[in-house]
């Protein structure tokens, strides 16, 4: 079942890489395709039950290399399966988006199917070297997207930028699995025998070595300050679709990659080194949000907040990581945030990014300044707009209120001081009304005049995401019933 | 002796097809030439289709011990004669018209030959011969081009192999010397005894004298230049093929030593130097074969690092075999593009390939990703392998600077990769030569091989 989900779409990327099919047809088949898969994700939802510690749901293992012990070892659990279902949805919402688009429709079409199974692997893989292919295939797919379809004369400079530096933070990891491969007791790279081995238990040194080429590897990914400098430019080229599954998708690989692998197999030095964890969260929180609030640029400054956001995941895990303090219930409340927040974020930037590339699309710019007064002409973009910005700074209601909400629970409950995180929050908010304001607000002017309002497309691809986020807002407990289980389970996993 | 004969096939097929490739080409007129060529692609073909019927029999030695025909020795014939026929069915379009096009096919054949007797050597006097018989013909095959270039890079070529070969053979005679036997399995023990220093000085002449058919540091200086200068299908066949055979010799040699420590460290340093250097000068290189060429280089120190752990790791030898398959395939296709578009020396001359020739295009990419070590492609099974290997036999420094040239070595290849899909430049002079059929279908059939070798790379593994 799960490879059917992981590789429908890979199928049919080959299958659109066929010339002849009509450029009409290549986009309908996208938006089937995507359709299709996330009905199964759908399925295997609704079937869904937390397996018991040391295994996963829907389970599947072939040999694949076991001369050095990989093989192609798939499953599901509490941490995964929310952000399987955001990914299909982000990517659904994307085909539809781009319903309209006429620059190389089959070639995107099939390039986007591709980037939907690499990402949908990463999340579902069970083995570092399944995992690590998927991951970097993620970054090959997101390069021919930015470097294909980017506009500005810079995209070739910048998708060489996110190649680049996405690549050696990829290298890292890899060199940081070798490690855990090459330390444990029969070598192997399956995630589920490391966790229960915990290869490094006991050789902080080597351990702690480890834990740096994986924390770098997924640093540059989510990526955090300092390793974020690729994102800004990557996003201000990336078109719209690119940038919603760059920042909404994409990012979550580093944030899954602690969850899954870090803390799980190395909970020692996560202990060791969870301080310096927790700071580099604060001041991604901080620093995202500080420079967010000084941009120009609608789309540069969404990118931002993700650092911003992101900040708030890594906090969460660090806290996760201090052990002797405070109780694991808070511990607990932390992670269950952190989790929430990679799927409401997903949901809310890959919106907000749908939403400003209406923007370029329409007045060819992202300055903040070239609009105003838009409320007038584009009612429905600043509606929808407006609830993504509410959304995304943590109004309750809203999914990033329940994910925020938990993470500072938990986090000031195991060590006070992190409440210092919490200006983020009030920069964001800050940042959000005034882009809101001098976008929307005031008197229609400059590319606002004759702004076309959103289309079909772009209402029902956008719309959807923030319901969502609404819904889990409301009715949380669709979500924590999922990841709670497995938040436990990993508490209790680092905690050895 | 006549089961020894036997087990050596599919060199007697390549040099038997050397000589009647020879003889038809001696006397076929200039516009029949065509027939030689079909004959000695032929003859890699069978050679690598008989060369896996041995594989998994138990390892012999023949000859009086002199050639081992084991895994390595097995692997060595695939990868090679495989190689050898992807050569040859991408590079006819490069020599055909010309005078030399038999004599060319000939000293591949027999190249590949001498390859072959370097990877299988059981016996220093026997390593020595066949580094002779891969070295010689490379000679003539780059100076056959008849350009200036040609001619500087042959001679350059020529005195580089001269002084390797002699250092080679001092390494041969000292050890020889001071064992009282050429034949590996018997030095561990006959060495046992002697002093250390001098076996270690012995090891590291064979073994430098092997890095130059590695193309290696210190013996490197030859490749970018003959990749550049040579013919295209010479460029390939150079680059491609009699490596291979060095870095499958250089791991008996440390396997054989009674101490192999200060061999190994030696091979280490050599691995470390050899992929930084290549890497760092390949960022310059327009030419797109020169800059293939300093890849080539890179690539070797990445094949040179299993030689340093090789008894320290039992993943050593598995990692090395596969790696060598893996290189041949994935360096051949990337050559290959360069042949079927003969007139493009510049990388800007690649730009707005992608729209013109999709299939080219990609076969392009996944050959340079590939040599990346970007999953799922056969190299990045490979470089896995051979860095979990380091790791493994202690050397976690190597297992490091695998990683980092992988990614030093990004930026060239993407400098590459980038002008491919975007719009053709209206300003930029298109070269006029056509697309050359033969060699971009070679290049889309080693480029589809390299990610299936990847995908199945566990079923290759499980039999090395």
């Amino acid at each position: 079942m799960l490879s059917a989900i992981v590789f429908l779409p890979l199928v049919a990327a080959l299958l659109l890489a066929v010339p002849a099919i009509p450029d009409r047809v290549a986009r309908w088949i996208w938006v089937a395709v995507a359709a299709v898969d996330l009905a199964l994700v759908a399925v295997v939802w609704a079937n869904f039950e937390e397996p018991p510690e040391g295994q996963l749901a829907f389970e599947e293992r072939l040999a694949w290399i076991p001369g050095v012990g990989a093989s192609y070892h798939i499953g599901v659990d509490g941490l995964s399966l929310p952000l399987v279902g955001m990914t299909a949805i982000v990517f659904l919402a994307c085909a539809i988006y781009a319903l309209r688009d006429d620059d190389r429709p089959r070639i995107q079409a099939a390039l986007f199917l591709f980037l939907q199974s690499v990402s949908l692997g990463v999340f579902v893989a069970a083995d570092l070297i399944l995992f690590f292919v998927f991951f970097d295939l993620s970054i090959v797919g997101m390069y021919f997207v930015i470097a294909g379809w980017g506009h500005g004369a810079t995209a070739g400079r910048s998708a060489l930028k996110f190649f680049l530096y996405t690549f050696l933070g990829s290298l890292a990891l890899l060199l940081g699995f070798i490690g855990l491969y090459v330390s444990a007791d029969t070598p192997t790279f399956d995630m589920v025998e490391l966790v229960e081995m915990m290869p490094l238990q006991g050789e902080p040194v080597i351990g702690g070595a480890v834990l740096a080429a994986i924390l770098i590897g997924l640093a540059v990914k989510t990526p955090t300050v300092p390793f974020h400098t690729w994102l800004p430019p990557a996003h201000t080229d990336a078109p719209a679709i690119g940038s919603a599954v760059l920042a909404g998708v994409l990012l979550k690989m580093g944030t899954y990659g602690f969850v899954r692998i870090a803390m799980p197999m190395l909970p020692e030095a996560w202990q060791d080194w969870a301080w310096p964890i927790i700071i580099v969260g604060v001041v991604s929180v901080l620093y995202g949000a500080l420079v967010a609030l000084a941009q120009r640029d609608v789309k540069r400054m969404v990118a931002y907040t993700s650092v911003n956001h992101m900040g708030y995941v890594v906090l969460a895990v660090g806290v996760a990581g201090l052990v002797g303090s405070g109780t694991d219930d808070a511990r607990r409340l932390a992670i269950v945030g952190a989790e929430t927040q990679m799927v409401s974020h997903g949901l809310i930037t890959a919106a907000l990014f749908l939403l400003v590339g209406v923007l370029r699309d329409r007045a060819g710019t992202y300055e903040l300044s070239a609009y105003g007064g838009l409320a007038g002409p584009a009612p429905r973009l600043t509606t929808l707009f407006a609830i993504g910005a509410f959304a995304s700074l943590g109004l309750p209601a809203f999914s990033g209120f329940i994910a925020e909400f938990q993470i500072f629970a938990g986090a000031v409950g195991t060590a006070p001081i992190t409440a210092v995180a919490l200006l983020g929050i009030l920069l964001t908010a800050a940042m959000f009304l005034r882009a809101v304001q001098r976008l929307f607000a005031g008197e229609t002017r400059g590319g606002s005049i004759g702004f076309r309002d959103l289309s079909a497309t772009e209402l029902w691809s956008a719309g959807p995401l923030l319901a969502l986020s609404l819904l889990i807002g409301v009715l949380p407990r669709v979500i924590l019933d999922v990841i709670e289980p497995a938040a436990a389970t990993l508490v209790d996993l680092v905690g050895r | 002796m006549g089961m020894d004969a036997w087990a050596m096939l599919p060199e007697i097929v390549l040099i038997a097809g050397a000589l009647v490739v020879l003889l038809s080409g001696s006397f076929l007129p200039r516009s029949r030439q065509g027939v030689a060529y079909g004959i000695a692609t032929a003859t890699a073909l069978l050679s690598a289709a008989v060369a896996p019927m041995t594989f998994g029999a138990a390892p012999e030695a023949v000859f009086a011990g002199n050639y081992l025909v084991d895994t390595t020795t097995q692997v060595a014939r695939i990868a090679v004669t495989g190689a050898t026929a992807l050569v040859l069915l991408a590079g006819r379009g490069s020599i055909a018209g010309s005078p030399r096009e038999s004599e060319t096919t000939v000293l591949v054949l027999l190249g590949a030959a001498g390859t072959l007797v370097v990877a299988g050597a059981g016996d220093l006097l026997v390593l020595a011969v066949g580094f002779l018989l891969a070295s010689v013909p490379l000679y003539g095959l780059i100076g056959l081009a008849g350009t200036a270039r040609a001619a500087e890079a042959s001679l350059k070529t020529y005195l580089l192999g001269a002084l390797f070969g002699i250092v080679l053979l001092l390494g041969v005679t000292l050890l020889t010397g001071l064992s009282g036997t050429s034949v590996y399995s018997e030095l561990p023990v006959a060495l046992a005894d002697a002093p250390g220093g001098a076996v270690t000085v012995g090891a590291a002449a064979v073994l430098s004298g092997l890095m130059f058919k590695a193309g290696a540091v210190p013996g490197h200086f030859w490749v970018p230049d003959s990749a550049q200068g040579a013919n295209g299908l010479v460029a390939t066949f150079l680059t491609t093929v009699p490596k291979l055979g060095a870095f499958l010799a250089a791991f008996r040699i440390v396997e054989a030593l009674p101490d192999p420590a200060p061999a190994a460290v030696f091979v280490g340093v050599l691995a470390l130097l050899t992929m930084t250097l290549g890497n760092l000068a390949a960022y310059t290189q327009d030419d797109p074969r020169r800059l293939l060429g300093w890849s080539t280089v890179g690539q070797a120190g990445f094949l040179l690092v299993p030689v340093a752990v090789a008894t320290t790791s039992t993943l050593a030898l598995p990692a090395l075999l596969f790696y060598v398959l893996a290189y041949a395939v994935t360096n051949a296709a990337a050559f290959s593009v360069t042949l079927a578009l003969p007139g493009f020396r510049s990388l800007a001359d690649y730009r707005g390939l992608a729209r013109r020739h999709p299939a080219l295009a990609a076969a392009l990419v996944v050959a340079l990703l590939g040599l990346v070590g970007t999953p799922p492609t056969a190299i990045f099974v490979g470089k896995l392998t051979v860095a979990a290997a380091a790791w493994q036999g202690g050397a976690v420094w190597l297992a490091v600077a695998v990683m980092a040239n992988s990614v030093i070595s990004l930026y060239y290849y993407l400098r590459w990769i980038i002008p491919l899909y975007r719009p053709a430049d209206p300003a930029h002079v298109e070269p006029t030569a056509p697309l050359r059929v033969g060699a971009a279908r070679t290049a889309v059939v080693a480029a589809a091989l390299s990610l299936l070798l990847g995908v199945a790379a566990g079923v290759v593994f499980s039999v090395l």
